[in-house]
C-alpha cells in the first residue's frame, strides 16, 4: 500500500487541459458546464466498432488515460446505448455490423447524437465500399459530426466530441 | 522438414525466413500434413487462390513450420467441385481457416463442420469474393448453428457483436451452469471488410498502406511483412540503417501494446490503479512515437525499400531517457503487482491453457510463449538486424494470465535493452532506397514477430505492379480457439480477464 502511495506521490498530476472544440465560433469555456447546460447531465457515449482495423478503438482508450482524463470531463463510456446520449463510430461499415449498428442507433433514447470516428468512419476509407463493407457511417444512420483522421488523436476526439455536442445544443 | 522423405522434390521459396515449397496431390498433403505434425510442426496459414485462368483450378496453400522454416504446401483443385482432404486431425486449427477457404473461394472439404465461418449469408453462397469473377450481389444474413450444451441447469449466455467496452466486435456463446462456463463458442467475422479482395485493386508499391491497417494495433509488424515480401519480389535487400530503424519501431510496437495491456488487465483484476499508471506509460511511448516519426501508432512509417523517416540524434537522445525511465516505472509497478494478493489471486491458476493443449493446438506467439512453446521468429530465424541482437526469449509454463502477465512484463523490459542496442549499433547510411526494378510476377512470404506473435503476409505480384493475390495471416487464428478452451471451468465474470490476457484481434482475423 505504502508503494502505490508514494507511486501516486511520484506520478502526481498529468491532467491536461482539454481542447477546444472542433468549431470556430465556440470559445473554450468551462467544459463540464458547457456539457451540463446542453445535456442536463454528463455526457455518456456508447462506442460501436462497425468495422474499423481496431487503431481508433487505441485512441479512444487513450482518452481515458490520466493526461486526457475524459472522465474528469463528465464525459464516460457507457455500456448500453440506452444509456447514452451519444453514438461514437468508428469504422467502415462492414456488411456483417450494419445490423447491430442500427439496432445499437434505435435503442438509444432521443435526442441522440451520432459522431462518426476516424477516416473510415467518414469516408469509407482505405477499405471503401465492397462486396463486405457499406463504406461511410452515413451510409446507414445518420451522423451529426465526422472526424477525420488515421487514427484522429484523442486531442481531435476529444474536441469532435465536444463539437458534437455544440452543434446539438437548442438554441 | 523433410519432402523428400514422402517423395517429393521440394523447390526453394520466397520467403524471409528459409523456405520451400511443392506442389502436392490429395494423397501427398494428407501425407506430409501427417508427417508434419508427427514431428511436431505447426499449421502456420491456409488459404486458397482462384488460379483458374492460369488453368490450376482453385489453388490450395497450406503453411506448415517448424525448427527449418516454413514449408508450403501447394494443392491445385483443377475441378472447384473436387474435395480436399480434411486436415483438422492434424491441425484443430485448420477449422476456421478451411471454413474460410471455402467461404471467400469456394474450396471444398469433405470435414465433418460444414458451417460458414467467415461468411454471415451477407453475399450469395455460390458467390465467392476471391474468384477472379465475383460480382458482388448482396444477399441477406442468415443463422448459425451453434453448438447446444443441453442438460439440468445448463443455460446460456450470448454476448456480442456488439461488447460493453471500447472493444471489436464478436460474438462468444457460454453455456454455463451457475457462474461455471461449461463450453464457449466464438463466433467471429463481423468485422470482414473484404480485405483480401482489396489488396488486388491497390497497387503493389502503396498495398503497405492497406496491410498496415489489417490490425490496427500491429501496423509496424504488417507493413514490414509487407515491405519483406515486396523487397524479395525485386530483388532488394532494405539498407542496415532501415532494418534497425524498422526494428526499433516494432519494439516501441511491442511496448505500447504491452504496457497497455499490462495496464487493462490490472483494471479487469479489480486494480484500476494499474490502468492509470500503465496508461499513463502508454501515452509516453506514443507522445514520443509521434514526435519522431509523425505518427503515434507508427502507421505507414515502414515502407518498401526502408523507413519513411530517419531518426535525428536528438531523438536517439530522447528514446534513451524513455527507457531508462520506463524501465524504473515498469519495474515498480511490476513489484506493486506481484505483491497485491487480490489481484494474483484473480491472475493465478485463472484462464488455464496448459502446454500440452498448447502445443496440440498450435498456440503461439506470446501467449504460447506463456504455455510453453518457446517460439519467437525473432530468436528462431533472427532477420537482421536480430541476428547481431540476440533477443532473449521470455517464456513461462504456467499458462495462466498470471503467466501471460510475466511473459509482457518480461518482454517490455527485454524490448528496452534491445531499444539501446539498436541505437548503440545504429549504422549510418540510407534510411530509405525506393525499389526501382520491377517485381518479378512470383510469390514471397514476409514474417515478422509482432506483439502479439507472428504475422505472415503471402504477397503474389501481378504484371504492372499489380497485386495478383495477398493474404495477411495473424496469430489469432491459432490462438482464438485455444481461447474457448482456457475459459472452461472458470467463472462467466473472469472471463474479461482471460479474454484481454490472450488479446486476440478481430480485425486481423475477419479480415
Amino acid at each position: 500500500m505504502l508503494q502505490q502511495i508514494m507511486q501516486f506521490v511520484r506520478s502526481g498530476i498529468v491532467t491536461e487541459r482539454a481542447p477546444a472544440p472542433a468549431l470556430d465560433n465556440v470559445v473554450a469555456a468551462d467544459l463540464q458546464q458547457r456539457i451540463l447546460r446542453v445535456l442536463g447531465r454528463a455526457l455518456a457515449i456508447r462506442q460501436v466498432d462497425a468495422g474499423s482495423c481496431n487503431a481508433c478503438e487505441l485512441e479512444m482508450h487513450a482518452l481515458m488515460n490520466p493526461y486526457y482524463n475524459i472522465e474528469g470531463c463528465g464525459i464516460r463510456f457507457v455500456a448500453s446505448p440506452r444509456h447514452a446520449d451519444l453514438l461514437l463510430v468508428t469504422g467502415p461499415v462492414s456488411q456483417h455490423m450494419a445490423t447491430a449498428l442500427r439496432r445499437t442507433y434505435d435503442a438509444m433514447p432521443d435526442p441522440k447524437i451520432v459522431v462518426a470516428a476516424g477516416a473510415c468512419a467518414c469516408s469509407g476509407g482505405i477499405f471503401g465500399e465492397s462486396y463486405a463493407s457499406l463504406g461511410r457511417v452515413s451510409n446507414v444512420i445518420p451522423v451529426n459530426v465526422e472526424i477525420p483522421g488515421c487514427p484522429p488523436s484523442p486531442a481531435a476526439l476529444l474536441s469532435g466530441i465536444l463539437a458534437a455536442v455544440e452543434v446539438s445544443a437548442p438554441g | 522438414m523433410n519432402l523428400a522423405s514422402i517423395g517429393l522434390a521440394p523447390a526453394r521459396a520466397l520467403a524471409s525466413l528459409p523456405a520451400q515449397r511443392g506442389m502436392v496431390d490429395a494423397t501427398q498433403l494428407l501425407t506430409a500434413c501427417r508427417v508434419a505434425y508427427e514431428h511436431g510442426a505447426q499449421l502456420a496459414a491456409l488459404f486458397g487462390s482462384d488460379e483458374r485462368d492460369r488453368d490450376r483450378g482453385l489453388l490450395l496453400r497450406v503453411v506448415l513450420r517448424d525448427g527449418d522454416g516454413l514449408t508450403v504446401l501447394e494443392h491445385a483443385l483443377r475441378d472447384p467441385a473436387w474435395q480436399c482432404p480434411d486436415l483438422t486431425p492434424f491441425f484443430p486449427s485448420a477449422n476456421r481457416m478451411q471454413r474460410a477457404a471455402f467461404d471467400l473461394c469456394g474450396i471444398r472439404w469433405d470435414g465433418a463442420d460444414q458451417r460458414p465461418w467467415l461468411s454471415h449469408g451477407a453475399w450469395p453462397a455460390d458467390e465467392l469474393p476471391l474468384r477472379r469473377d465475383f460480382v458482388g450481389t448482396h444477399a441477406d444474413p442468415r443463422a448459425y448453428e451453434f453448438v447446444r450444451v443441453e442438460g439440468e441447469g445448463v443455460h446460456e449466455i450470448a454476448v456480442g457483436p456488439v461488447h460493453a467496452g471500447i472493444i471489436e466486435p464478436g460474438h462468444f456463446r457460454f453455456q454455463v451452469v451457475g457462474e461455471k462456463i461449461l463450453r464457449l463458442e466464438e463466433r467471429l467475422g463481423y468485422v470482414h471488410k473484404g480485405i483480401e479482395k482489396r489488396f488486388e485493386t491497390i497497387a503493389l508499391a502503396d498495398g503497405y498502406r492497406l496491410a498496415g491497417r489489417v490490425s490496427g494495433d500491429s501496423t509496424v509488424a504488417y507493413a514490414w511483412a509487407y515491405a519483406q515480401a515486396l523487397e524479395l519480389l525485386c530483388d532488394q535487400v532494405a539498407s542496415p540503417r532501415a532494418q534497425h530503424l524498422r526494428a526499433l519501431c516494432l519494439e516501441r510496437e511491442r511496448i505500447a501494446n504491452h504496457l497497455g495491456d499490462l495496464g487493462y488487465l490490472g483494471n479487469d483484476g479489480g486494480f484500476a490503479f494499474g490502468l492509470a499508471q500503465f496508461s499513463r506509460l502508454r501515452e509516453d511511448v506514443l507522445r514520443l512515437n509521434h514526435v519522431m516519426f509523425g505518427h503515434r501508432l507508427l502507421m505507414d512509417v515502414v515502407v518498401p525499400g526502408g523507413i519513411r523517416y530517419d531518426l535525428v540524434p536528438d531523438h536517439a537522445a530522447a528514446l534513451r531517457a524513455q527507457s531508462m525511465r520506463l524501465r524504473t516505472e515498469v519495474a515498480r509497478l511490476r513489484e506493486i503487482y506481484d505483491e497485491h494478493a487480490g489481484l494474483q489471486d484473480r491472475f493465478r491458476a485463472c484462464g488455464y491453457a496448459p502446454p500440452a493443449l498448447a502445443a496440440r493446438m498450435g498456440l503461439a506467439g506470446m501467449a504460447g510463449r506463456a504455455s510453453g512453446q518457446a517460439q519467437d521468429l525473432r530468436c528462431d530465424f533472427p532477420a537482421p538486424p536480430y541476428d547481431a541482437l540476440v533477443v532473449r526469449m521470455a517464456t513461462r509454463n504456467e499458462g495462466d494470465v498470471a503467466a501471460r502477465v510475466a511473459v509482457r512484463f518480461d518482454e517490455v523490459i527485454e524490448s528496452l535493452r534491445l531499444i539501446d542496442a539498436i541505437l548503440d549499433a545504429l549504422p549510418p547510411g540510407p534510411h530509405l532506397v525506393t525499389p526501382v526494378r520491377p517485381a518479378r510476377e512470383s510469390l514471397a512470404f514476409g514474417c515478422v514477430e509482432g506483439w502479439r506473435g507472428p504475422v505472415l503476409i503471402a504477397l503474389e505480384a501481378g504484371p504492372a505492379g499489380t497485386i495478383r493475390r495477398c493474404h495477411p495471416h495473424d496469430v489469432s487464428w491459432q490462438n482464438w480457439p485455444v481461447l474457448e478452451h482456457a475459459v472452461i471451468g472458470n467463472i462467466v465474470p473472469d472471463f474479461p480477464l482471460i479474454n484481454k490476457s490472450f488479446n486476440l484481434s478481430y480485425s486481423g482475423h475477419d479480415l
